[in-house]
């Protein structure tokens, strides 16, 4: 066989791969999608086509409750940390050695423990501390775990950057304050805006951190889908995941395939 | 202004959401109600009943490690291989399936799986005798598997994206085959990624108690489900601590390889 001949099934034995790979990601997000127009309530059973699911979904309050907790705490929880770990990664950055290593040992903790440890010992330490369980303890654990991730994204941003740039600026006059916003923040805000991204979703995906730490009473959308399993899942709740995976999928995409614009 | 200063409300943070809780764990795991020292709930992870949890936790999680290494690797490559203009698009495709929750992720699997699900369809119109998927260790290893395969593509890309290509046409000079290229040139210096990779799907696979309980019905026990059972039901936090802190000497385990085989933090997925 000549190399273009192996070259060319090497290719196809390559696209299958990642096709089997593909199909095997995506496959429950497919069934998903289409039990959200199953007309029958049961999961395996095809009852024909309606959109009953997505007229009951904005009806439900909740859902819609805990849509709306869902996206709070994502958001505010990723600001925040966002805040706390931007103004963290560049104390860090400008470290000795051995406190920068120290400082980057404790951000990894929550990234490597596992979620069932971190949640029972923030459980213990709300109650250990008098913070009644609720809205305001779910938040305070998201921006715990959500803190490592804005770090780990700005830090690369922030050893990129030129250091004289900003001793450049503060030379001719700026303070310390605007010389960071002016200069050193439009170079890492990348970073800041992946870390910020990366922290949205993994709040918004978390359940297992959440199941510990709400108290009775509110619901995010994973205990809620959680307290549904032995009843049964609504099928409204498929409904809305398409609508968000739907929704996410076009925002990628666009990002994706825009034209880039010329630097 | 001291730059230094900027980390003050994130160790505070950290001292007071990380250190001192994971310190509770500790105190309520070697007492007992009345407050008093003991080792008692440590010692009962021998009892057959934990130590026959923590055994097929370990093994369901070490094997599914393995299937998503030997998954996850070939991938790595091919993605590779096709260049940085496809790249961040394919981390998007590893990323946006965690926007659809993942608990109702690991429920498709079990529309799938089930006895007269969409898989066992298939093989019936087939004629192809059916299988009995839900409910058996197989099941939560392919939910493992699932859940976590995106973190071990992602720091093993990462890792094979920073190698020069110029290496492997220096050894492919030198008169390397393929074969041999992998094992010596691309394996070695992507250790960082598979051992952040390793880490990053053992742990939770070894602790995870949702997948065991959507999967495996309820009649598999893992260790997780032992521990999450002690604090919602049993109410018996400080055996629940003392289990975790025989899981955290696992984590630590985990903790100690990063910090040898990845000292630069190369080998992270994001």
């Amino acid at each position: 066989m000549t190399n273009r001949k192996i070259g060319f099934i090497k290719r196809i034995i390559q696209d299958f791969y990642l096709v089997i790979i593909l199909v095997f990601l995506y496959a429950p997000i497919a069934t998903m999608g289409v039990l959200s127009f199953n007309s029958s309530k049961s999961r395996t059973q095809w009852g024909g086509f309606t959109m009953n699911w997505y007229t009951d979904l904005f009806s439900s309050s909740t859902i819609m409750t805990a849509l709306y907790n869902t996206l709070l705490i994502a958001f505010l929880s990723s600001l925040i940390a966002v805040i706390i770990g931007t103004a963290a990664a560049v104390a860090i950055n400008s470290m000795d050695r051995v406190p920068r290593s120290i400082l980057m040992g404790i951000t990894n903790i929550p990234m490597l423990n596992a979620d069932i440890v971190t949640g029972i010992s923030l459980m213990l330490a709300f109650i250990a501390f008098g913070i009644s369980l609720g809205f305001q303890t779910i938040l305070i654990a998201h921006i715990t775990f959500n803190i490592p991730y804005v770090i780990l994204s700005v830090m690369p941003k922030l050893k990129q950057t030129d250091k004289s740039t900003y001793e450049a600026a503060m030379d001719l006059g700026a303070t310390s304050v605007s010389a960071f916003f002016n200069v050193v923040f439009p170079d890492i805000l990348p970073g800041v805006l992946s870390g910020f991204l990366l922290a949205f979703t993994m709040s918004l995906d978390d359940f297992i951190i959440t199941h510990f730490t709400r108290g009775a009473g509110i619901n995010t959308l994973s205990t809620l889908i959680y307290s549904e399993v032995r009843r049964g899942i609504k099928p409204s709740m498929y409904a809305l995941s398409t609508i968000i995976f739907i929704a996410v999928l076009v925002l990628l995409l666009i990002t994706n395939f825009a034209p880039k614009r010329k630097k | 202004m001291n730059k230094k200063l900027l980390s003050g409300p994130y160790l505070m943070w950290m001292i007071g959401f990380i250190i001192i809780p994971l310190a509770l764990i500790v105190l309520y795991g070697v007492t007992d109600r009345s407050g008093s020292f003991t080792l008692a709930n440590i010692i009962s992870i021998t009892t057959e009943e934990h130590a026959k949890a923590l055994w097929l936790s370990l093994l369901l999680s070490f094997v599914s490690t393995a299937l998503c290494l030997i998954l996850a690797y070939p991938l790595a490559m091919i993605l590779r291989s096709r260049g940085i203009g496809q790249g961040s698009f394919i981390v998007f495709i590893f990323i946006l399936p965690m926007w659809m929750n993942f608990l109702l992720r690991t429920l498709a699997w079990q529309t799938l799986l089930e006895r007269n699900g969409v898989i066992n369809g298939v093989l019936s119109t087939l004629r192809l005798p059916s299988l009995n998927l839900i409910n058996t260790p197989g099941a939560i290893i392919l939910g493992m598997v699932y859940n976590f395969l995106p973190f071990m593509v992602l720091p093993i890309y990462n890792v094979l994206m920073k190698i020069d290509d110029n290496v492997v046409n220096a050894a492919r000079d030198l008169g390397a085959n393929s074969f041999q290229v992998l094992i010596r040139i691309l394996l070695p210096l992507s250790i960082p990624g598979v051992v952040s990779g390793i880490t990053m799907v053992f742990v939770p696979a070894l602790t995870t108690f949702v997948i065991s309980n959507l999967l495996g019905g309820s009649k598999i026990l893992l260790i997780g489900n032992v521990i999450e059972q002690e604090f919602t039901k049993g109410s018996n936090w400080n055996l629940g601590s003392g289990l975790s802190l025989v899981l955290m000497v696992f984590i630590l385990i985990s903790m100690a390889l990063i910090a040898k085989y990845d000292k630069n933090g190369e080998g992270t997925a994001f």
